[in-house]
């Protein structure tokens, strides 16, 4: 049944080449259906193929190699075509494809209407396709591909409504920031082809033992680079807030449950190398994680745009899968993608569902009470909101719980920053759900102000996120403009958010750590991680002490959260410090230096490239054709004069062998 | 008298060999006729035909008749398609001279 393993990327590829051609003619909704379609069968394959790979038994049953075709031959060095399923893979496919689906089905009913319908859908089969390839790729060239693909298309999705300056703004800035991830990227390629002459995952399994430990550091940190781009950690992780410009079923899929886990994947991927390499490679990529979480989670807490608050939840979440990488933990980092994947795709599509069901509306100061209008909108986020939360048990718990511990294996500052950044992730997501789900309905108070504010307020309120200081009467300024009736979503919404839901509540039967027996992922993915995974030896005294001090945090942060914003009205000031809605300034920060000092570097290494680098190869040109204009003297057209050196020539011949004294 | 006792040497035919390929080389590379210069050619390969007949005959080995047989056929092809060029260059531009075809210059 592995066999059927082409099947896999084979369908979106399908689907994005048939509404390539026919997605106009098929329109508003058949082409959702067609490509929600393809995504489900896509599904079923995995679901097909897992139960094959499960099936197998014996040492090497659980790997198994699909090559299609040679891709590039050169010389003794070749790039194939082919498959690599193996448990990681097929469990990152399994709940790619999974989500995708759902998303894909949630997003007929968000994107009814509008004009891109179907070439949203376009965009959203190749993403799901390119996700595949990457996730699927046997070589790291092939998983490059794929890279490059679910960049390409996250550009094209957050620029979707390109109209916006700010969105088409928001695209090239994740595509930029992405590419200086993708140096590492291709250069740790390059290394590794250098280091092992293949760039073969079964090659490189089978050789990373050999390596020299400088070489292994050296490919171990490029390829880190390369994560932390795509992954949205520090210092890369500017992108990822701007990109919430697209619409939320891509924020949902790309930017929260599949395209940003792809660093992640591929440090798991690679764990034989990370493990080969210095020691402190891995406390690196560990403290990138934890301070990406800390940080994320602060910015998450004072921000007014629900999308934003979860992209910085986002962030942060996956601070803690590099975190989980860092300590060793890699079941515990796939384990927590899954879950977050899970979790985070039903909170963001219940966001859209709330946005949706606003009229567009994405600012939290301007919702409130919606749980009665949006009963399943507002049931399926809270599970969610509990999952994230870290609350048993609930399926974040048990991975939250799985990272927490092998940061206390690591180091107890890393715990305790895991632990701060826990609290901080149940305040923050409280505070939304407060926002957003309860108290007083902040949309329609209209009137009920003295009217004089209303237009100096609504000023403040344009340049968004600069209005903190005003929130009671930037709300009202609003709600008198336009009257907003917020109304439950259509079905094909809200049958994925109770999906979502339920994989969110259970997700953690998966892993259950309290007994061996029950850690199923753990003894599923032990083949593919064996090499660099870290072994606890904690008792389990130890592991309950420490799951009751992260239930407790998450407890006292829903607890704070409540008391600050559970009974909050619309009149009373906002409790935000301005620098964390502000993001400590780092954005302005990395604006300013990149326009200012860095500028000058940067206009010096455009010098050096112009005339340095381009100088020495258009130099050699040069030479050559100044040589060549030299010799097209001699080819004067004359035929006489060439019969003259022919003449000369055969002359010179004879003399030379006449003066040499041979026998001609 | 004289002439007719003297024995011919192979001396001779090499000496008249050796003076109908200076008068072809000097007669190419003086004259701007392209008919009179693909002459001069024909003078040379004949004068070296003459030097491969007379040391075949003096060596007593048929392989210089020989090779001068492949010069004839050689010399033949050339002849046809190097007049049809002459002759087609003259006939678009009557009186043109070596000198003037020079278009393929570097």
């Amino acid at each position: 049944m592995v066999e059927l393993t082409w099947v896999i990327p084979a369908l979106p590829l399908l689907g994005f080449l048939l509404l390539l051609a026919f997605g106009r003619r098929l329109g508003d909704p058949l082409a959702g259906w067609l490509a929600t379609a393809t995504v489900g069968g896509s599904f079923a394959a995995t679901v097909v193929v897992f139960l094959g790979l499960r099936g197998a038994d014996g040492g090497d049953a659980h790997r198994y190699t699909q090559t299609l075709f040679t891709w590039l031959p050169a010389g003794g060095f070749s790039v194939d075509v082919g498959f690599l399923v193996d448990p990681l893979s097929i469990t990152m496919c399994l709940f790619v494809t999974g989500t995708a689906a759902l998303i894909h089905l949630y997003s007929i009913g968000y994107m009814h209407g509008d004009e891109g319908f179907s070439r949203f859908f376009v965009y959203m089969n190749l993403f799901v396709f390119s996700m595949l390839v990457l996730v699927l790729g046997d070589n790291l060239l092939l998983t490059f591909l794929g890279w490059e693909g679910v960049g390409a298309c996250s550009y094209f999705l957050i620029a979707f409504w390109h109209t916006k300056e700010a969105n088409a703004s928001a695209g090239k800035k994740a595509f930029v920031t992405n590419r200086i991830g993708d140096w590492g990227y291709l250069v740790a390629i390059l290394l590794t082809f250098f280091a092992l002459g293949s760039i073969t995952y079964t090659d490189i399994f089978a050789g990373a033992g050999g390596l020299a430990t400088t070489t292994a550091t050296a490919i171990a940190v490029l390829l880190v680079i390369g994560a932390i781009g795509k992954s949205a950690q520090l210092p890369l992780y500017v992108w990822l807030p701007d990109a919430m410009a697209g619409p939320t079923p891509v924020s949902a899929l790309i930017h929260a449950a599949t395209m940003v886990t792809a660093g992640v994947y591929l440090l798991t991927r690679m764990n034989p190398v990370i493990a080969q390499a210095s020691p402190w490679v891995s406390t690196t990529i560990a403290v990138v994680g934890a301070a990406t979480a800390l940080f994320a989670a602060t910015v998450a807490v004072a921000q007014h745009d629900i999308k934003r608050v979860l992209a910085y939840s986002t962030v942060s979440q996956l601070g803690y899968m590099f975190l989980a990488v860092g300590s060793g933990a890699y079941v515990a980092a796939i384990f927590h993608m899954v879950t977050h994947a899970f979790f985070k795709a039903l909170l963001f599509l219940g966001s859209g569902s709330v946005i949706h069901g606003m009229g567009g509306e994405q600012d939290m100061r301007r919702m409130g009470g919606l749980r009665a209008l949006m009963p399943v909108t507002a049931a399926t986020f809270i599970v969610g909101w509990l999952a994230i939360a870290g609350v048993p048990p609930f399926s974040g718990f048990w991975s939250k719980d799985e990272v927490l511990l092998f940061a206390w294996e690591k180091h107890p500052l890393l715990w305790a920053v895991g632990l701060v950044t826990a609290l901080l992730t149940a305040f923050y997501m409280g505070r939304l759900v407060f926002l957003t789900f309860f108290g007083e309905p902040r949309w329609r108070r209209a009137g009920t102000h003295p009217g004089g504010e209303a237009e100096q307020s609504a000023a403040e309120v344009a340049d968004d996120g600069g209005g903190a200081t005003s929130t009671a009467t930037a709300v009202t300024a609003v709600a008198a403009e336009q009257e907003v009736h917020p109304h439950e979503s259509p079905w094909t919404m809200t049958v994925p958010l109770v999906v979502l839901a339920g994989l969110s509540l259970l997700g953690g039967v998966i892993n259950l750590s309290f007994l061996s027996r029950l850690q199923v992922l753990e003894h599923w993915l032990e083949p593919v991680v064996e090499a660099g995974e870290h072994h606890l030896d904690s008792s389990s005294g130890v592991k309950l002490g420490l799951a009751v001090v992260a239930t407790v945090a998450s407890l006292v942060g829903i607890g704070l959260a409540s008391v600050l914003y559970l009974r909050r009205s619309a009149a009373d000031r906002p409790a935000e410090p301005d620098i964390l809605l502000e993001g400590w300034h780092y954005d302005q920060a990395v604006s300013a230096f990149a326009g200012g000092p860095g500028r000058r570097f940067f206009d010096a290494t455009t010098w050096f490239d112009r005339h340095i680098v381009d100088g020495a190869v258009n130099g050699v040109a040069a030479l050559i054709r100044g040589l060549g204009g030299v010799a097209r003297g001699l080819q004067s057209g004359y035929v006489r004069s060439y019969a003259l050196g022919v003449a000369a020539g055969a002359v010179v011949l004879v003399a030379v062998f006449v003066l040499r004294g041979v026998a001609l | 008298m004289i002439l007719a006792a003297t024995p011919i040497s192979a001396s001779w035919y090499l000496g008249l060999s050796a003076l109908l390929f200076t008068v072809g080389a000097v007669g190419l590379l003086v004259r701007r006729n392209p008919l009179v210069m693909f002459m001069c050619v024909e003078l040379m390969l004949n004068a070296v035909n003459l030097t491969f007949v007379t040391f075949a005959r003096e060596l007593d080995d048929v392989g210089g008749q020989v090779v001068v047989f492949f010069v004839l056929v050689v010399a033949a092809a050339e002849v046809v398609i190097g007049l049809g060029i002459i002759v087609g260059i003259l006939r678009r531009r009557p009186g043109a001279t070596a000198d003037d075809l020079s278009l393929l210059k570097g």
